[in-house]
């Protein structure tokens, strides 16, 4: 089992470069920020030294790139892609289930509410493939070809393009981010969906949305004012939590799709036994969730009076 | 003996409620099928382990009822063996991650004061260490077996089971069976076993399947991305098939097809059963039928 990433690149240095112990030390060194002689606590307060600083030493796979660069490099394609998902999501979902909760003795709503009960417990990265397929694969009859060119879909853009390139560039980000987005999208929809009908459902019946109906107050009215704020708490409070999970939970979805954001470069990290960047990616993954929850408590205080102490 | 006569026709009555409701009976039916499939298939069905080249990527037939891999192999028995592990697995992993969960739930409310605190502390930091993430590291830097998995992945999900149960406890506390059981003096081990757990059973087997659902997905999401020793189950059949490019042979659709439908309906069968068992323990939270 092994203890100590930096013994391990130690040994791997003496052994596949055949340098001596004080060569391969240092070089550790250099790359970790961190002076090997002292003990380990010295050595995991100088990490946090470096950190505060922003300096999470340097990769191992590419020396001399330093881990917060590759960060700062992946980042955004991430957030863009499982981002838009989540808001996308949950507007859809906001909507759909409104409608499900309202119109419960229509047709469509046990559709609605079915579907989103089966989609929401498929796990997502295999939604990524039914959608490979479905779009990508399948040749389906009277077509010549698979309805979109999903290797050419790879990717976070094209190579080549960068932001000077305008409208060009960004339809082809989309173009790219087109199949994670649609893949969050459908994998938390369903969610939202069963979310937004109990909670809604759940208002209705309370006494003051009967007693509004009974002062005769117009629908929009009781939509408004009575009944939205208090369904929409369980949503703004999943929301928020779910922001944490932002950079977490699209790890597989962008393997999947060859997307190179921060879950595909800690995959690459972790078989290329990258541990700087590993740290680095798990710590920007964990404050992310530390500082979600804390909007989560604010937002649910701003939401519900009830909940704020010391008024 | 009158307990287990009495725990008996109560499990009778719930049997029935539950084959009252189509999507639990659907959710057991598949799970059932599963189980037998996993149990009876090493004698039916075994596995072919000789590749044929001349039969790579053949479509369904009466012979290879699902096709063939890009070894030749008949993919039927694999598909019929490979959800043995994993069912296995998430089996344990919920049963160490429940008992674990039930002992601490109960006994911080129970006991109370800073020991209920600083669990409860622990478990809100816990909460925030990113769980799929970790283990995608873990595995980097340990060779996780199926067994060191499954406790792993417990002691990983310890805190928001702790948290539900615990709540659950606190309600049950005040009643008056256990204020009586209390007052007879009877040891700590006796009100959680005797008292509190059966009447939280439900609650129990529901956290049991969630935990179990869960369990599956970490389990294929990292067979998926290759980063778990290779055996013959659905997860690891993905990965090769996806390894392998059969995503970009139209003829090889089965090949990726079928663990990935094996596994969806894997957990759509827990995610129903847990949902019908909500619906027959929780009347209130029925949302079909009310008004």
């Amino acid at each position: 089992m092994p203890s100590n990433p930096v013994d391990i690149y130690v040994n791997e240095l003496i052994s596949s470069h055949g340098i001596s112990v004080e060569a391969a030390r240092s070089r550790a060194s250099a790359l970790y920020a961190l002076d090997l002689d002292m003990p380990v606590w010295r050595q995991y307060i100088s990490y946090l030294g470096n950190l505060i600083q922003g300096n999470m030493g340097q990769s191992i796979r590419s020396p001399g790139v330093r881990v917060s660069t590759i960060i700062r490099a992946r980042l955004p394609w991430t957030l863009f892609t499982v981002g838009s998902g989540l808001i996308i999501s949950t507007i859809l979902g906001i909507v759909l289930g409104t409608i499900s909760a309202f119109k419960r003795d229509k047709w469509y709503e046990p559709i609605i509410t079915g579907s989103a009960s089966i989609i929401s417990a498929i796990p997502d990265f295999l939604i990524g493939i039914f959608l490979i397929i479905f779009f990508g694969i399948i040749t389906w009859f009277g077509m010549d070809r698979p309805l979109l060119p999903i290797q050419s879909m790879r990717g976070t853009h094209t190579m080549g393009l960068s932001i000077d390139d305008g409208f060009t560039y960004i339809r082809d980000i989309f173009a790219h981010g087109m199949f994670p987005i649609i893949t969050y999208v459908l994998a938390q929809i369903g969610m939202w969906v069963l979310l937004m009908k109990g909670s809604t459902t759940s208002t209705l019946k309370k006494e003051y949305v009967k007693l509004a109906e009974a002062r005769g107050l117009s629908n929009t009215k009781i939509m408004s004012k009575y009944v939205a704020r208090n369904a929409f708490l369980p949503i703004a409070t999943e929301f928020a939590m779910r922001m944490g999970f932002i950079l977490g939970g699209s790890l597989i979805i962008e393997q999947l799709f060859v997307y190179e954001g921060l879950g595909l470069e800690l995959l690459n990290a972790v078989h290329g036994r990258d541990y700087p960047v590993m740290q680095g990616i798990l710590l920007i993954i964990t404050a992310c969730i530390v500082f979600s929850n804390l909007f989560a408590e604010l937002i649910y205080g701003a939401l519900d009076p009830r909940t704020r102490r010391g008024e | 003996m009158e307990s287990t006569q009495y725990l008996f026709k109560k499990f009778k009555v719930g049997l029935k409620a539950m084959l009252s409701d189509k999507i639990g009976v659907l959710g057991i039916s598949i799970l059932l099928i599963i189980i037998l499939l996993s149990a009876i298939s090493p004698y039916i069905f075994p596995l072919q382990s000789r590749a044929d080249p001349t039969q790579i990527f053949q479509p369904p037939s009466g012979e290879n009822w699902l096709g063939t891999d890009h070894m030749g192999r008949d993919i039927w028995p694999q598909i019929a063996n490979g959800g043995r592990g994993l069912l296995l697995l998430a089996f344990i992993t919920a049963s160490i991650s429940v008992m674990i969960g039930i002992f601490l739930g109960t006994a911080a409310p129970l006991i109370g004061g800073k020991f209920d605190e600083i669990l409860l502390f622990f478990a809100d930091v816990w909460l925030t260490i990113p769980r799929f993430p970790l283990l995608v590291v873990l595995s980097g830097f340990f060779n996780l077996t199926s067994y060191v998995l499954a406790l792993v992945l417990a002691i990983l999900s310890w805190a928001g089971l702790f948290r539900s149960i615990r709540a659950e406890v606190l309600s049950l506390k005040e009643r008056e069976y256990v204020e009586a059981a209390k007052m007879l003096d009877l040891s700590m081990i006796h009100v959680i076993f005797k008292e509190i757990t059966p009447n939280m059973m439900p609650f129990i087997i529901m956290n049991f399947t969630l935990m179990m659902r869960h369990a599956i997905y970490a389990q294929v999401g990292l067979f998926f991305l290759g980063l778990l020793p290779l055996e013959v189950n659905w997860g690891v059949m993905l990965n090769i098939a996806w390894a392998q490019g059969a995503i970009y042979h139209p003829d090889a659709l089965w090949f990726i097809l079928a663990p990935a439908i094996a596994i969806s309906l894997l957990i759509l069968s827990l995610v129903w059963i847990n949902r019908s068992l909500e619906n027959l323990f929780n009347p209130v939270l029925r949302t079909d039928h009310d008004d």
